[in-house]
């Protein structure tokens, strides 16, 4: 017991053998460090490789260079049976034959635990994920849900240093895995065994996460708490696959400490925003700011970052109303939070409408161009 | 009507299963039944059949005898006995042997790359393609005492300066087994190939994810899952071997005969149908049994759910 990491992924590459013979890394030079007891999160769309790092951690999968430590130990060519780390997969992979009492004693025979032992590890696996009483069901007699469970407390019944899970909730109705992000939050924090998550949805990563590596094309982009990846991300991708966000292209003019004057051809405009990585004078950069951080205004409130546009479309949705304006000819989306509660159409923007747009310079962003 | 054929099930199921139905009861139900009275006649002289009701052929075929020889009132002669024990251990050894030459090759299959698969699979059915009484007779040439087993064999021994007397291998128990074996590989072979190329990759991690190494991973969950498989298997081999007539003449001659041999010889030699017709309804009847008590411990190779 004696590492401070409970996964560390050291310049891991993973190439596969293309069916036209040519080589594709899945995995490309990554390195990061999951702490003991944190819910860590690699996000990506498909194919950017959080699968296969997940794989590796696990064995199902070996590196093709760089090495996989768990606890600080090098896994090098180990299998999956020799390593302290379990999976719940995506398909909860469970044994159809087998009872769910089967099932989830199966991981503490193969250690040969003694059967009473067994049979009360069990029983409070099954309390745990609240199956109990449905011991001598089969898998096909459970629902999406319960099946999932019994992956689940299959796994956590051997009590691994590791818990890998596989988008393990991506077969549920939205409803249940909303409740089921929650359990599995608060499952953790009970256990206190590290989980590494994979998902592709990145409202599960924000909800569960205590850091989340954002991945793309085999490399991780940037790995952070989840306000961090949120509020400041380090590059163009990632604010753009996180949440929603207005970009407008410009060329920086000065940096003093974090933040940045850009100038913004599109309005023949300087912005200022705030850096968060190394950007120098003269580099093309991406302004970004989420729509929900754009203040409208009928009469112009701040000098800096200050423009007129005009409403487009203005869509109400209940919580928000969505404005698209026109500004200088570029599009900017804007959700407006409604506040207050009325009837009266004058108090939504109309379509048409002429408003002041502040882009507040602490609510912006200026990021190196992928 | 063509309405009423669009909206009722029951009629749409009555068309569909007719053809099927009159092929049965015409080729398999009436005949049956012919084979029944036929077996509780007598032989003419001419090799014709009386009709009556008798127990006579069942009686013969159990070896019940009135005329001993040792002065007994009542005896039994194990002829026929034996014959059926015979065709039985037959038929089990040949599916015992089959279940562990295809396991493993229906095994390699399914873990073969996807594109491969088809490839072996074909590989696996060319042997069909030939008609079956002729591969019986390249066992012949092969297993003869001039044949090219013991004709490789000669060289090898004269090579290595050993004397060498050439194996009688054809017209023995073994040359009978082999020629079964090889004849019904493929009917394992498919079925299990089936069962086990259904069962997910994730299933064979999730083992070794919870710490089962591969050779209890084969026994907890390969295994379990590919029985339906198995199971069919065992049926398409057991059935047809225990009735089977032309491998046990060809490959066995005299030496090995088997309930089918027996069958055919009452019909076409000894011209006594109604004993060839008690001999096919216990020959049937007895393997009804062995199914039925087969079935139901491990179940009809449907899969194993619920």
């Amino acid at each position: 017991m004696g590492s401070k990491y409970a996964v560390e992924l050291r310049n891991v590459v993973k190439q596969f053998i293309t069916p036209e013979g040519g080589e594709i890394a899945a995995v490309d030079h990554v390195t990061m460090q999951i702490r003991n007891g944190e819910f860590f999160s690699m996000l990506g769309s498909s194919g950017c490789g959080k699968t296969t790092s997940l794989r590796m951690i696990a064995g199902f999968e070996w590196p093709t260079e760089g090495e996989v430590y768990i606890d600080g130990e090098p896994q090098g060519h180990k299998p999956p049976f020799l390593r302290p780390v379990n999976t719940v997969f995506q398909s909860y992979a469970l044994f159809q034959h087998m009872t769910v009492q089967e099932n989830v004693a199966f991981g503490l025979e193969m250690e040969r635990v003694e059967k009473a032992e067994i049979e009360r590890r069990v029983g409070e696996a099954l309390e745990m994920v609240k199956l109990s009483g449905m011991q001598r069901r089969r898998p096909k007699q459970l629902s999406g849900g319960q099946q999932q469970r019994v992956a689940l407390a299959r796994a956590l019944v051997k009590r691994p240093k590791v818990l890998l899970l596989d988008e393990p909730l991506g077969a549920l109705d939205l409803k249940l895995r909303k409740e089921m992000q929650l359990e599995l939050k608060s499952l953790q924090q009970e256990v206190g065994i590290t989980f590494i998550y994979v998902t592709h949805d990145q409202e599960e990563a924000l909800t569960m996460s205590d850091r989340i590596a954002v991945m793309s094309h085999g490399k991780v982009l940037q790995i952070g708490p989840s306000v961090e990846i949120y509020e400041r991300p380090t590059s163009r991708f990632v604010a753009d696959f996180i949440g929603e966000s207005n970009f407008l292209d410009g060329r920086v003019k000065s940096v003093k400490g974090d933040q940045a004057i850009v100038n913004v051809p599109a309005w023949g405009e300087e912005l200022t925003g705030i850096v968060t990585s190394k950007v120098r004078a003269g580099d093309e950069v991406a302004v970004s700011i989420r729509p929900e951080k754009i203040r409208l205004a009928e009469k112009q409130g701040i000098k800096e970052n200050s423009l007129q546009g005009v409403v487009v479309n203005s869509t109400y949705i209940g919580s928000d109303t969505h404005v698209y304006l026109d500004v200088r000819g570029q599009r900017i989306k804007v959700w407006e939070q409604n506040r207050i509660s009325t009837l009266d159409p004058r108090a939504y923007y109309r379509n048409g409408q002429k408003v002041w747009v502040m882009l507040l310079p602490e609510n912006t962003l200026v990021l190196p161009k992928d | 009507m063509l309405r009423r054929l669009r909206e009722d099930k029951s009629i749409q199921g009555t068309f569909l299963i007719t053809p099927t139905l009159v092929f049965m009861v015409g080729l398999l139900i009436i005949p049956l039944i012919l084979t029944t009275i036929v077996s509780f006649g007598h032989r003419s002289a001419d090799g014709g059949v009386i009709y009556a009701f008798s127990f006579d052929n069942y009686l013969r075929l159990i070896g019940y005898s009135t005329q001993c020889d040792n002065g007994a009132s009542v005896c039994f002669d194990p002829l026929y006995a034996q014959i059926m024990w015979r065709s039985f251990s037959l038929a089990f050894n040949t599916t015992v042997l089959v279940i562990l030459l295809a396991y493993p090759l229906a095994y390699f299959i399914a873990r073969a790359h996807p594109i491969r698969r088809n490839t072996f699979l074909f590989l696996v059915l060319i042997p069909l393609w030939t008609n079956f009484v002729i591969r019986v007779y390249a066992w012949m040439m092969l297993l003869r005492k001039e044949g090219v087993i013991n004709i490789v064999f000669g060289w090898i021994a004269g090579m290595l300066h050993i004397p060498f007397t050439p194996l009688e291998m054809l017209y023995t128990p073994g040359a009978v087994l082999v020629g079964m074996v090889y004849e019904f590989l493929p009917f394992m072979i498919l079925p299990i190939y089936t069962s086990l190329e259904k069962i997910d990759n994730s299933l064979y991690e999730a083992a070794a994810d919870l710490g089962a190494n591969p050779f209890r991973t084969f026994l907890r969950v390969t295994l379990p899952l590919s029985m339906p498989g198995v199971v069919a298997g065992t049926i398409l081999v057991f059935i047809p071997v225990m009735g089977t007539f032309i491998v046990s003449d060809l490959l066995g001659g005299r030496q090995v005969i088997l309930v089918g041999n027996l069958i055919q010889r009452q019909f076409l030699d000894a011209r006594d149908p109604t004993f060839g017709s008690a001999a096919s309804l216990i020959l049937m009847v007895l393997t009804l049994i062995v199914t039925y008590f087969y079935t139901r411990k491990f179940g009809f190779g449907e899969e194993i759910v619920v």
